[in-house]
């Protein structure tokens, strides 16, 4: 793929950037605050997290992400609220948190998939290896390339194993052997004995748990940076929910994965990293708290968390 | 214990069969069915008459019929001319009308934002599916055949036609393009592909059933049309239609329709067997490119 190898180059080679692209800045955005006390606490733990510094801090060369105060909007709508936190290298890490906390739209906005909505815009800032995702010039395809995604629910394309795989490093102008490499991603997605004799036929005749690590493959095939997985195991059984763990697991040697998950067990098996977001009163979602999974579940520092994983809440 | 089972069962199933007859769903059901017949009958008269009236003219000419050109003289009059007519215009529907309409499909699905105007002309172009095709015909007349002065010739009509369907094919596309998930772009734009690559590589391909479905009706429709015709040139006198297919597109010209509406006009008995026999050609043909249709969007029929 595209320079591969130096993660720190963002390309900004100037493609006009599309349509949809121009910030809908139609009419002020007005904060509609239907609770002041519950935004108030949210500005509280927010400040909190300011003051203490993030909970999990990383050296400046561990780090993939830094966000710094992300909002998230839907045309007058706020869903994600002054988020900053870290997420390190070649670690897991999850977002947990109530339905409708946010927590797809900023995994959405790791890669700029938000793009796609007419509405939707940021304020704040993500920075990627340091570099402004969302600054002027930044190529979001390339952003995509480098930052791959899993869907909630599996989307092989309705084209042969083979082809599913392919697509990416072909659009991405691959001139190599690709029939190793697609041999080598369906290996790393722990599918290629299941399917090494029928590479021919539609990726849709899969089974579920197949098709979504048919999906990892066709992410990895082209040799990304990041994993992002929208709820990757809520269309699956427990079993080949586990499989898609293992293989979690196995692929943050060489990735690095943010998870969003509705699945405290799975969070709690198969972080190391874990993000609590919850929503105020407006709807808006905002960071709790961020630590290492095990603190999160063991000894979370706010009262929010705790009601949280112990099921009171949510 | 076993008498007040039995009980309980006897019980039980003299409610669930002692049931009333239910007089008004079948009553509901009898209606529906009847209209139904009522539907189907008006057609199987018309088409039964047609048959019947047009029988003479195959069973004693139907080479002839169909390679004679027109003629005031009933024993010696064909269609050739309107076939010639037809199958060009709807060349040139096909040439003009699908490119533009798809492109255009492609745009307002895939490119445009929703914005207000956008769905303002989304909402006109469903309007203009459904003007009158006799408005078309003004249309052409005013724009092709005076402002351009192009004169009443086959390319005009082919153009008024065109513009005629193009709103059909927008539709049609545009269903087509929508009934592909959005999953399906995300996966290929999370995959680092652009929008064309996006577009041409995935969303066209699994819409081009219904692209393909669609399209054909709509030529199918304009190869049926005969309003507009009348007023952008179509005629059905005798005029000698030869040369080359540039000579043709360039001269006057006549369809299918437009004899059939002519001959059913003329006085003499005769042509109204001729009538019935160039309708039953035109439906045949018309019932072909339908199948094709039909065929098509099952033969490539998608399952998400």
């Amino acid at each position: 793929m595209t320079e591969s190898g130096d993660p720190l180059t963002v390309e900004t080679e100037p493609r006009p950037p599309p349509v949809d692209e121009q910030p809908d800045d139609k009419g002020p955005t007005i904060r509609l605050m239907s609770s002041q006390l519950e935004v108030d606490e949210a500005e509280q733990i927010a400040a909190a997290v300011r003051d203490e510094g993030i909970p999990m801090s990383f050296a400046a060369d561990e780090l993939v992400f830094e966000l710094d105060r992300l909002s998230c909007f839907y045309g007058s709508f706020q869903a994600v609220r002054d988020v900053s936190l870290q997420v390190p290298r070649n670690q897991i890490t999850a977002l947990i948190g109530p339905s409708g906390c946010g927590k797809s739209t900023l995994l959405r906005s790791f890669n700029r998939m938000n793009d796609l909505v007419d509405t939707a815009r940021i304020e704040g800032r993500i920075l990627y290896h340091g570099v402004d995702l969302y600054a002027d010039g930044v190529d979001p395809v390339e952003v995509r390339r480098r930052i791959g995604m899993v869907f909630q629910k599996p989307n092989p394309f309705p084209k042969s194993i083979y082809d599913n795989v392919a697509f990416g490093p072909r659009v991405a102008g691959f001139r190599g052997d690709m029939d190793g490499l697609v041999e080598s991603s369906l290996r790393r997605a722990a599918l290629w004995d299941e399917v090494k004799d029928k590479l021919k036929q539609s990726g849709t005749a899969l089974s579920g748990g197949q098709q979504q690590r048919l999906c990892i493959a066709r992410a990895i095939a082209v040799e990304p940076d990041v994993i992002l997985m929208d709820e990757p195991c809520s269309a699956l059984d427990p079993i080949a929910t586990l499989k898609i763990e293992e293989l979690m697991r196995e692929l943050k040697k060489n990735y690095t994965i943010v998870i969003v998950t509705h699945n405290m067990q799975q969070a709690a098996r198969a972080s190391d990293v874990t993000a609590f977001l919850t929503m105020g009163d407006d709807r808006a979602g905002y960071l709790v708290e961020m630590a290492s999974t095990q603190d999160i579940f063991t000894r979370p520092a706010h009262r929010l968390t705790e009601d949280y994983i112990t099921g009171r809440f949510g | 214990m076993a008498g007040t089972t039995l009980s309980a069962t006897e019980a039980i199933e003299r409610r669930l069969r002692g049931g009333v007859t239910d007089w008004r769903s079948w009553i509901v059901e009898g209606a529906l069915l009847l209209s139904l017949l009522i539907a189907l009958g008006v057609l199987l008269v018309l088409l039964a008459d047609i048959a019947v009236t047009a029988a003479p003219v195959f069973g004693e000419r139907a080479v002839d019929f169909m390679t004679s050109p027109l003629s005031a003289r009933p024993e010696g009059a064909g269609l050739v001319q309107g076939l010639i007519g037809s199958l060009l215009i709807t060349l040139i529907v096909a040439v003009v009308a699908l490119p533009i309409g798809i492109g255009a499909a492609i745009y307002l699905e895939e490119y445009a934002r929703d914005t207000a105007l956008n769905r303002f002309i989304r909402t006109n172009i469903r309007n203009l599916a459904g003007v009158p095709a006799i408005v078309y015909g003004l249309l052409g007349l005013a724009v092709f055949v005076t402002v351009l002065g192009m004169g009443r010739i086959l390319l005009a009509g082919g153009l008024t036609l065109a513009v005629l369907v193009l709103p059909i094919v927008v539709i049609t596309t545009s269903e087509a393009l929508v009934a592909v998930p959005e999953s399906i772009r995300e996966a290929a734009l999370g995959v680092g592909a652009t929008r064309w690559e996006t577009i041409r590589s995935h969303v066209l391909p699994y819409a081009a059933p219904g692209i393909f479905t669609g399209t054909i009706l709509s030529l199918a429709r304009a190869f049926g049309e005969t309003a507009p015709l009348l007023l952008v040139g179509a005629i059905a006198g005798t005029f000698s239609a030869s040369g080359g297919p540039i000579d043709q597109v360039t001269s006057r010209y006549t369809t299918l329709p437009t004899i059939i509406f002519h001959w059913a006009g003329y006085p003499q008995d005769e042509f109204r067997a001729l009538g019935a026999a160039a309708i039953a050609v035109l439906l045949g043909l018309i019932l072909l490119v339908n199948g094709a249709a039909i065929f098509l969007r099952n033969r490539y029929d998608r399952k998400w």
